[in-house]
Protein backbone atom coordinates (compact mmCIF):
# COMPACT_ATOMS: atom_id res chain seq x y z
CA UNK A 1 0.00 0.00 0.00
CA UNK A 2 1.26 3.62 -0.74
CA UNK A 3 0.17 6.46 0.64
CA UNK A 4 1.23 9.85 -1.14
CA UNK A 5 1.80 13.31 0.92
CA UNK A 6 2.09 16.90 0.82
CA UNK A 7 4.45 19.23 2.60
CA UNK A 8 4.06 23.09 3.24
CA UNK A 9 8.23 23.50 3.65
CA UNK A 10 7.64 26.34 5.39
CA UNK A 11 5.43 24.88 8.31
CA UNK A 12 7.58 21.79 8.78
CA UNK A 13 11.09 23.53 8.81
CA UNK A 14 9.59 25.75 11.77
CA UNK A 15 8.29 22.93 13.79
CA UNK A 16 11.23 21.59 14.02
CA UNK A 17 13.04 24.74 14.61
CA UNK A 18 10.43 25.52 17.35
CA UNK A 19 11.04 21.65 18.62
CA UNK A 20 15.03 22.10 18.87
CA UNK A 21 14.42 25.50 20.47
CA UNK A 22 12.11 24.15 22.93
CA UNK A 23 14.33 21.35 24.02
CA UNK A 24 17.07 23.86 24.55
CA UNK A 25 14.94 25.98 26.87
CA UNK A 26 16.13 29.03 24.47
CA UNK A 27 13.84 32.33 24.36
CA UNK A 28 13.35 33.04 20.70
CA UNK A 29 10.53 34.19 17.78
CA UNK A 30 10.62 33.01 14.60
CA UNK A 31 11.00 35.83 12.29
CA UNK A 32 10.82 35.30 8.83
CA UNK A 33 11.17 32.15 7.20
CA UNK A 34 14.72 30.74 8.14
CA UNK A 35 15.29 33.78 10.43
CA UNK A 36 15.47 33.13 13.84
CA UNK A 37 15.56 36.00 16.43
CA UNK A 38 17.33 34.97 19.86
CA UNK A 39 15.84 37.80 22.99
CA UNK A 40 18.85 36.91 24.90
CA UNK A 41 22.40 36.84 23.51
CA UNK A 42 23.80 32.91 23.00
CA UNK A 43 26.29 31.81 24.54
CA UNK A 44 29.21 29.51 22.53
CA UNK A 45 28.03 26.43 24.10
CA UNK A 46 24.53 27.35 23.67
CA UNK A 47 25.02 27.92 20.02
CA UNK A 48 26.75 24.79 19.87
CA UNK A 49 24.25 22.88 21.13
CA UNK A 50 21.91 24.68 18.78
CA UNK A 51 24.00 23.64 15.50
CA UNK A 52 24.37 20.02 16.92
CA UNK A 53 20.76 19.82 17.01
CA UNK A 54 19.99 21.05 13.60
CA UNK A 55 22.81 18.85 12.21
CA UNK A 56 20.40 15.84 12.27
CA UNK A 57 18.06 17.48 9.88
CA UNK A 58 20.97 19.16 7.65
CA UNK A 59 20.25 22.36 8.65
CA UNK A 60 23.17 24.75 8.58
CA UNK A 61 23.45 27.79 10.58
CA UNK A 62 24.47 30.57 8.49
CA UNK A 63 27.47 32.42 9.72
CA UNK A 64 27.63 35.36 8.73
CA UNK A 65 26.12 38.08 6.97
CA UNK A 66 28.50 38.19 4.02
CA UNK A 67 27.79 34.65 3.30
CA UNK A 68 24.38 36.04 2.90
CA UNK A 69 24.73 39.02 0.80
CA UNK A 70 26.61 37.24 -1.50
CA UNK A 71 24.20 34.62 -2.16
CA UNK A 72 21.38 37.28 -2.68
CA UNK A 73 23.91 38.63 -5.37
CA UNK A 74 23.96 35.63 -7.35
CA UNK A 75 20.29 35.18 -6.61
CA UNK A 76 19.73 38.60 -8.16
CA UNK A 77 22.05 38.09 -11.20
CA UNK A 78 20.84 34.38 -12.05
CA UNK A 79 17.62 36.02 -12.01
CA UNK A 80 18.52 38.85 -14.25
CA UNK A 81 19.74 36.67 -16.91
CA UNK A 82 16.64 34.19 -17.31
CA UNK A 83 14.17 36.56 -16.68
CA UNK A 84 15.33 39.01 -19.10
CA UNK A 85 12.40 39.53 -20.85
CA UNK A 86 11.31 41.34 -17.98
CA UNK A 87 13.38 44.00 -19.95
CA UNK A 88 16.28 45.31 -17.41
CA UNK A 89 17.55 48.58 -19.31
CA UNK A 90 19.90 49.45 -16.90
CA UNK A 91 23.50 48.14 -16.27
CA UNK A 92 23.86 45.04 -14.23
CA UNK A 93 25.91 47.04 -11.81
CA UNK A 94 23.52 50.04 -11.12
CA UNK A 95 20.50 47.27 -10.86
CA UNK A 96 22.40 45.28 -8.14
CA UNK A 97 23.28 48.17 -6.05
CA UNK A 98 19.61 49.61 -6.27
CA UNK A 99 18.48 46.01 -5.75
CA UNK A 100 20.47 45.37 -2.71
CA UNK A 101 20.92 48.89 -1.59
CA UNK A 102 24.71 48.74 -1.62
CA UNK A 103 26.99 50.65 -3.35
CA UNK A 104 28.53 48.50 -6.57
CA UNK A 105 32.11 49.01 -5.39
CA UNK A 106 31.06 47.35 -1.95
CA UNK A 107 29.30 44.45 -3.24
CA UNK A 108 31.82 43.69 -5.88
CA UNK A 109 34.45 43.77 -3.85
CA UNK A 110 32.58 41.27 -1.05
CA UNK A 111 31.84 39.01 -4.07
CA UNK A 112 35.38 38.44 -5.14
CA UNK A 113 36.71 38.09 -1.28
CA UNK A 114 34.16 34.85 -0.77
CA UNK A 115 33.53 33.25 -4.42
CA UNK A 116 37.19 33.52 -6.00
CA UNK A 117 35.36 35.27 -9.05
CA UNK A 118 34.68 38.44 -9.77
CA UNK A 119 30.68 39.67 -10.40
CA UNK A 120 31.38 40.16 -13.98
CA UNK A 121 32.95 37.07 -14.51
CA UNK A 122 30.04 35.15 -12.67
CA UNK A 123 27.86 37.03 -14.77
CA UNK A 124 29.28 35.60 -18.42
CA UNK A 125 29.86 32.29 -16.79
CA UNK A 126 26.22 32.05 -15.84
CA UNK A 127 25.07 33.65 -19.37
CA UNK A 128 27.22 30.91 -21.30
CA UNK A 129 25.88 28.25 -19.50
CA UNK A 130 22.59 29.58 -20.05
CA UNK A 131 23.51 29.73 -23.60
CA UNK A 132 24.92 25.84 -23.71
CA UNK A 133 21.52 25.15 -21.77
CA UNK A 134 18.98 26.65 -24.99
CA UNK A 135 21.69 25.51 -27.09
CA UNK A 136 20.65 22.02 -26.34
CA UNK A 137 17.57 22.09 -24.76
CA UNK A 138 15.50 24.84 -26.66
CA UNK A 139 17.05 24.07 -30.13
CA UNK A 140 17.55 27.77 -30.13
CA UNK A 141 19.77 29.06 -33.02
CA UNK A 142 23.05 31.45 -31.83
CA UNK A 143 21.33 34.82 -33.02
CA UNK A 144 18.09 34.11 -31.76
CA UNK A 145 20.33 33.24 -28.49
CA UNK A 146 21.94 36.80 -28.71
CA UNK A 147 19.63 38.67 -29.20
CA UNK A 148 17.39 36.94 -25.84
CA UNK A 149 20.51 37.46 -23.61
CA UNK A 150 20.89 41.07 -24.98
CA UNK A 151 24.00 40.63 -26.59
CA UNK A 152 24.79 43.27 -29.27
CA UNK A 153 25.86 40.78 -31.94
CA UNK A 154 25.95 36.86 -32.83
CA UNK A 155 29.93 37.50 -32.84
CA UNK A 156 29.62 39.04 -29.18
CA UNK A 157 27.85 35.81 -27.70
CA UNK A 158 30.30 33.59 -29.82
CA UNK A 159 33.47 35.37 -29.05
CA UNK A 160 32.27 35.32 -25.37
CA UNK A 161 31.59 31.81 -25.89
CA UNK A 162 35.08 30.88 -26.98
CA UNK A 163 36.59 32.90 -24.35
CA UNK A 164 35.02 31.27 -21.55
CA UNK A 165 34.93 27.57 -22.53
CA UNK A 166 38.13 27.76 -25.41
CA UNK A 167 35.65 25.98 -27.86
CA UNK A 168 33.63 27.41 -30.35
CA UNK A 169 29.47 26.82 -29.41
CA UNK A 170 28.99 24.92 -32.77
CA UNK A 171 31.85 22.71 -31.62
CA UNK A 172 30.14 22.43 -28.04
CA UNK A 173 27.02 21.39 -29.78
CA UNK A 174 28.76 18.36 -32.02
CA UNK A 175 30.37 17.41 -29.00
CA UNK A 176 27.40 17.01 -26.86
CA UNK A 177 25.96 15.25 -29.93
CA UNK A 178 28.58 12.84 -30.36
CA UNK A 179 28.50 11.73 -26.73
CA UNK A 180 24.57 10.88 -26.88
CA UNK A 181 25.08 9.21 -30.03
CA UNK A 182 27.90 6.86 -27.98
CA UNK A 183 26.09 6.84 -25.11
CA UNK A 184 23.01 5.16 -26.70
CA UNK B 1 29.18 24.08 0.99
CA UNK B 2 32.44 24.53 0.81
CA UNK B 3 34.84 22.03 1.37
CA UNK B 4 38.20 22.66 3.11
CA UNK B 5 40.42 21.67 -0.08
CA UNK B 6 39.78 20.43 -3.39
CA UNK B 7 41.02 17.12 -3.98
CA UNK B 8 42.78 16.49 -7.04
CA UNK B 9 45.03 13.37 -9.07
CA UNK B 10 47.06 13.69 -11.91
CA UNK B 11 48.20 10.74 -13.56
CA UNK B 12 51.61 11.50 -15.43
CA UNK B 13 55.19 9.52 -16.46
CA UNK B 14 56.71 12.24 -16.42
CA UNK B 15 58.68 12.87 -13.27
CA UNK B 16 59.33 16.91 -13.85
CA UNK B 17 55.81 17.48 -15.19
CA UNK B 18 54.32 15.93 -11.68
CA UNK B 19 56.81 17.95 -10.04
CA UNK B 20 55.61 21.62 -11.43
CA UNK B 21 52.14 20.25 -11.32
CA UNK B 22 52.38 20.31 -7.80
CA UNK B 23 54.56 23.24 -7.25
CA UNK B 24 51.76 25.65 -9.14
CA UNK B 25 49.34 24.45 -7.18
CA UNK B 26 51.01 25.52 -3.67
CA UNK B 27 50.85 29.27 -5.00
CA UNK B 28 46.84 29.39 -5.78
CA UNK B 29 44.23 31.15 -3.92
CA UNK B 30 42.05 27.60 -3.53
CA UNK B 31 43.30 25.21 -1.60
CA UNK B 32 43.98 22.05 -3.01
CA UNK B 33 45.09 18.54 -1.98
CA UNK B 34 47.23 17.22 -4.55
CA UNK B 35 48.53 13.15 -5.31
CA UNK B 36 50.96 12.08 -8.08
CA UNK B 37 50.50 8.73 -9.93
CA UNK B 38 53.17 7.38 -12.32
CA UNK B 39 51.15 5.67 -14.92
CA UNK B 40 47.62 4.99 -15.51
CA UNK B 41 48.09 1.32 -13.98
CA UNK B 42 49.04 3.20 -10.24
CA UNK B 43 45.93 5.00 -10.95
CA UNK B 44 43.31 2.92 -11.64
CA UNK B 45 44.41 0.69 -9.03
CA UNK B 46 44.12 3.07 -6.04
CA UNK B 47 40.80 4.54 -8.10
CA UNK B 48 39.35 1.37 -7.43
CA UNK B 49 40.46 0.49 -4.18
CA UNK B 50 38.23 0.58 -1.61
CA UNK B 51 39.31 3.10 0.66
CA UNK B 52 39.82 5.69 -2.46
CA UNK B 53 39.49 9.12 -2.01
CA UNK B 54 37.85 10.27 -5.14
CA UNK B 55 38.83 12.97 -6.03
CA UNK B 56 36.79 16.58 -7.23
CA UNK B 57 39.43 16.73 -10.50
CA UNK B 58 41.14 14.00 -11.72
CA UNK B 59 44.44 15.23 -14.49
CA UNK B 60 44.85 12.33 -16.93
CA UNK B 61 48.11 12.27 -18.90
CA UNK B 62 47.13 10.57 -22.75
CA UNK B 63 50.93 8.98 -23.30
CA UNK B 64 51.63 6.45 -20.35
CA UNK B 65 53.10 2.93 -20.23
CA UNK B 66 50.81 0.25 -18.63
CA UNK B 67 47.94 1.90 -19.45
CA UNK B 68 47.34 5.15 -21.55
CA UNK B 69 45.15 8.14 -20.39
CA UNK B 70 42.24 7.13 -22.90
CA UNK B 71 42.43 3.96 -21.66
CA UNK B 72 41.69 5.46 -17.93
CA UNK B 73 38.92 7.49 -19.34
CA UNK B 74 37.43 4.91 -20.64
CA UNK B 75 37.26 2.52 -17.75
CA UNK B 76 36.24 5.77 -15.40
CA UNK B 77 33.68 6.81 -17.50
CA UNK B 78 32.12 2.98 -17.60
CA UNK B 79 32.11 3.42 -13.43
CA UNK B 80 29.19 5.28 -12.09
CA UNK B 81 31.33 5.78 -8.73
CA UNK B 82 33.07 8.11 -10.81
CA UNK B 83 29.89 9.96 -11.92
CA UNK B 84 31.08 13.40 -10.14
CA UNK B 85 34.64 13.10 -10.96
CA UNK B 86 35.67 15.85 -13.03
CA UNK B 87 38.25 14.80 -15.90
CA UNK B 88 41.01 17.05 -17.55
CA UNK B 89 43.26 15.89 -19.68
CA UNK B 90 46.71 16.83 -19.47
CA UNK B 91 48.97 16.18 -22.66
CA UNK B 92 51.62 17.53 -24.88
CA UNK B 93 49.07 16.66 -27.68
CA UNK B 94 47.26 19.25 -29.40
CA UNK B 95 45.59 17.60 -32.08
CA UNK B 96 42.09 18.61 -32.89
CA UNK B 97 41.71 14.93 -33.54
CA UNK B 98 42.57 13.73 -29.76
CA UNK B 99 40.71 16.82 -28.02
CA UNK B 100 37.38 16.19 -30.35
CA UNK B 101 37.71 12.63 -29.22
CA UNK B 102 38.79 13.01 -25.30
CA UNK B 103 36.01 15.23 -25.15
CA UNK B 104 32.95 13.14 -26.78
CA UNK B 105 33.92 10.27 -24.70
CA UNK B 106 33.70 12.12 -21.40
CA UNK B 107 36.58 14.20 -20.68
CA UNK B 108 35.53 17.55 -19.46
CA UNK B 109 38.84 19.62 -19.47
CA UNK B 110 41.20 19.46 -22.14
CA UNK B 111 44.68 21.44 -21.25
CA UNK B 112 47.93 21.07 -23.93
CA UNK B 113 51.06 21.66 -21.62
CA UNK B 114 51.90 25.19 -21.27
CA UNK B 115 55.90 25.65 -21.93
CA UNK B 116 55.91 28.22 -18.63
CA UNK B 117 55.59 27.64 -14.79
CA UNK B 118 53.68 31.53 -14.98
CA UNK B 119 51.20 29.95 -17.89
CA UNK B 120 50.82 26.73 -16.02
CA UNK B 121 49.40 28.51 -12.95
CA UNK B 122 47.50 30.67 -14.77
CA UNK B 123 45.71 27.07 -16.65
CA UNK B 124 45.27 25.28 -13.36
CA UNK B 125 43.82 28.61 -11.59
CA UNK B 126 41.42 28.64 -14.18
CA UNK B 127 40.39 24.94 -14.11
CA UNK B 128 40.05 24.86 -10.30
CA UNK B 129 38.20 27.90 -10.28
CA UNK B 130 36.06 27.09 -12.80
CA UNK B 131 35.66 23.81 -10.63
CA UNK B 132 34.71 25.52 -7.81
CA UNK B 133 32.08 27.68 -9.97
CA UNK B 134 30.06 24.26 -11.13
CA UNK B 135 30.59 22.89 -7.82
CA UNK B 136 29.19 26.04 -5.81
CA UNK B 137 26.42 27.13 -7.97
CA UNK B 138 24.87 23.31 -8.77
CA UNK B 139 25.80 23.76 -12.59
CA UNK B 140 25.21 20.69 -14.98
CA UNK B 141 28.72 19.21 -15.05
CA UNK B 142 27.49 17.63 -18.28
CA UNK B 143 27.70 20.62 -20.21
CA UNK B 144 31.44 21.48 -18.38
CA UNK B 145 33.65 21.51 -21.48
CA UNK B 146 36.64 23.86 -21.18
CA UNK B 147 39.94 23.96 -23.40
CA UNK B 148 42.73 25.85 -22.56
Amino acid sequence: MKIFVKFNFNKVCSAVLTEQLNKLGLKYNIANFGEVDFLEPLSSEQKKMFSEALDAYDIEIVEDQKTILVQKIKDTIIDMIYNLDTEIQTKSSVYLSEKLEHSYHYLASLFSEVTYTSIENFIILQKIEYTKHLILNENLSLTEIAFKLNYSSVAHLSTQFKNTTGITPSAFQRIIAKRKLLNN
Amino acid sequence: MAKDYTHIILADDDEDDRLFFTDAFDELKITTKVSTYNDGAYLMEYLLSEDAVIPEILFLDLNMPRKSGKECLHEIKANSRFKNMVIAIYSTSASEEDIEDTFVKGANIYIKKPDSFKKLKKILNNVVTTNWQYQANGLNKNNFLLRL
